[in-house]
């Protein structure tokens, strides 16, 4: 399931729902990423998304991932509009029979979330504001799963 | 008659998120844009953006139906 969503989510409750009533899954992963206040420099981070267009970009991601890692279940439930520091922006889930694929589908979602996606982002700041776009780590971190076929 | 969305730094750009345009085709709308705002109409042949026309990413020109939505994606900064 993908959803985006414009209020504060409880990333321990979605972990509990998504846990819940499953017999043949060995292993859940989950992450969770948090809005950073960068020492100051961000007051408030802003996302915006194209409703509809996004949830099937990503749902294009979350299909990979469901096939090259074998998953039974996954979730992403991304935040929308202004972020202050400290709350959860991000809370991926994923379901498999053995802890190996739950881990990698984690973590391949998240490095194609933060490089592909379709969200602009702005930085609010003491500074002003600004627009983002993916670092080159971002999309270093995306390019491992290209060469590193499991 | 096309809904046109811009997203992102284009937004600001452009100081407008949605409007209805009158066009015939994609190339028509880029035109009458660019013929308002040459700033956006510069920003909108940039590197890196991408239209969508009901919601599918078109390159190069498409025609445009009456209730067509067009959006003009600049980079994308992922989540």
């Amino acid at each position: 399931m993908i959803r985006l969503t414009e209020a504060p989510f409880d990333p321990g409750a979605l972990l509990s729902a998504f846990a819940s009533d499953r017999r043949e899954t060995g292993a859940v992963a989950t992450f969770t990423g948090i809005a950073r206040a960068e020492d100051g420099a961000t007051a408030i981070l802003e996302l915006e998304a194209y409703p509809g267009f996004t949830e099937a970009e990503i749902g294009k991601i979350a299909d990979q991932a469901r096939d090259r890692f074998g998953l039974q279940d996954l979730q992403i439930v991304h935040r929308v509009g202004k972020i202050q520091p400290g709350e959860p922006i991000v809370f991926v889930a994923t379901a498999a029979s053995h802890r190996r694929a739950a881990f990698e589908a984690c973590d391949f979602l998240m490095d194609y979330l933060k490089s592909r996606a379709p969200f602009w982002k702005k930085e609010h700041g003491p500074d002003g504001a600004r627009w983002i776009e993916p670092t080159a780590q971002d999309h270093a971190d995306r390019e491992r799963w290209a060469s590193e076929r499991t | 008659m096309a809904r046109v969305l811009l997203f992102g730094p284009l937004r600001d750009l452009a100081g407008w998120r949605e409007r209805q345009i009158p066009s015939a085709s994609l190339a028509e709308l880029r035109s009458f844009l660019a013929a308002e705002d040459a700033d956006l109409g510069a920003a909108l042949a940039g590197p890196g953006v991408k239209a969508a026309v009901d919601q599918a990413i078109v390159l190069g020109d498409a025609p445009l139906a009456p209730a067509s939505e067009v959006a003009f994606l600049p980079p994308m900064s992922g989540g």
